[in-house]
């Protein structure tokens, strides 16, 4: 049980997947001017991750490992993600009209979002048991949206604030993240 | 005339790191040492390439509905091979680039640019395309990397892909106690990457408003 706990607080803080992985940075930049879309943001790409990282755990040792096919795993946990999304956006929008306004622009971002793929082959070359999996995979988009939210939140006072003409937009909002990376590396000694 | 500038615009005006954005994940974390930067950027330009020729060829019998799921399969396979090419051929390439290799697939700047050039035009536009593109991201991969390799280590190393033999080093030995190790951590790509888009955004805009003079 301690070990889980290790492993969420390290994925959530410590090795943080922007801060430290740079995965998912395109998102990062580009929907975090407002603090509610960061959230519907981190909620939809918290949804995808842990289905999806089901789905391709499930698949790597049922169908991939017992034919000796690892080889193609790029490929299938690419589909399976893509298609996955898709899903997920037909799903909602049939039965939560209200959720598929708020999170429905975000979603087919999510395909091209390497957090999720980067999740789906690390429990794999990590040699995750299903606990461990489950606890990574939720952990490492909390992770995400912890992020997203303090930046969005910088970024609004940024938008009121003297910046000069060309840092105006993404080079000021960098060095905020690099302001943020260096503030996170303090969790280092936490576990 | 009109080939030669969608090749150059790759470099200053649309280069796809600093000016549009793309591709920053693996431009942020693997631009510490120029080896892995140069890897990385040759990497993604011959998978460009191919998948810019390959999709552009088959832009006619490809039905716009699946097109996407299409695209998808042509570069997770290229990316695939390239992946083993890489594992075979240079095996220290593959230990330092690492994951990164395999999240090329989901790299914005090759999906981009099937969706946005290579569906619309002919297979050897779509080559010069990938090619000026692919070059564009390895230039700015090398700007980063050779700021943060100098800054975190004061010296510069190229050494060979396949045999891993030094070919250069400059080592400044007088900046050695100099040397800021916070650049090799992700917080000094953070702030050497928002430099270089400031620098890149103050040309943007100079040249912008010449040609709003002019007019």
């Amino acid at each position: 049980m301690t070990d889980l706990f290790t492993l969420a607080i390290s994925a959530i803080l410590i090795n943080n997947i922007i801060l430290s992985k740079f995965f998912g940075m395109c998102p990062f930049l580009g929907v975090s001017r407002k603090t509610s879309s960061a959230i519907g943001m981190g909620a939809a790409v918290l949804f995808v991750i842990v289905g999806a990282s089901c789905i391709t755990y499930g698949l790597h040792y049922l169908v991939l490992v017992p034919l000796g096919i690892e080889y193609m795993q790029l490929i299938t946990f690419i589909l399976v993600i893509a298609s996955f999304v898709q899903l997920t956006e037909i799903i909602i929008k049939k039965f939560s009209p209200v959720l598929y306004k708020s999170l429905g622009i975000y979603l087919p971002l999510i395909t091209t979002n390497c957090a999720v793929l980067f999740v789906a082959k690390d429990n794999i070359t990590q040699g995750f048991n299903i606990s461990e999996m489950l606890t990574y995979s939720f952990s490492v988009p909390l992770g995400f949206m912890l992020v997203l939210y303090i930046f969005s939140a910088i970024r609004e006072r940024l938008d009121s604030s003297k910046v000069p003409a060309s840092w105006v937009g993404n080079p000021i909002a960098l060095v905020v993240a690099g302001l943020m990376a260096i503030a996170f590396t303090g969790f280092a000694g936490l576990v | 005339m009109n080939r030669k500038q969608n090749f150059i615009n790759g470099f200053i005006k649309e280069n796809p790191v600093f000016g549009l954005y793309l591709g920053l994940c693996s431009a942020l974390a693997i631009s510490t040492t120029i080896d892995n930067a140069i890897g990385m950027g040759l990497c993604v330009t011959l998978v460009l390439i191919f998948s810019n020729v390959i999709i552009s060829a088959m832009r006619k019998i490809t039905p716009s509905e699946i097109r996407i799921p299409v695209y998808i399969v042509v570069i997770a396979t290229l990316v695939t091979c390239a992946e083993m090419l890489i594992h075979a051929f240079m095996p220290s390439l593959f230990t330092s680039l690492g994951v990164f290799i395999s999240l090329i697939v989901v790299n914005c700047i090759i999906l981009g640019r099937a969706e946005a050039f290579a569906s619309k035009n002919g297979v050897v536009d779509a080559a010069l395309d990938g090619l000026g593109m692919g070059l564009g991201y390895t230039f700015s991969l090398l700007l980063i990397s050779v700021v943060r390799e100098l800054l975190a280590t004061a010296s510069l190393t190229l050494s060979n892909p396949f045999t891993s033999d030094i070919i250069f080093q400059i080592n400044l030995t007088s900046l050695e106690a100099y040397k800021i190790s916070l650049f090799s951590s992700p917080a000094g790509a953070f702030l050497t990457f928002a430099a270089f888009s400031a620098v890149f955004a103050m040309i943007k805009n100079k040249s912008d408003a010449k040609e709003k003079g002019t007019k």
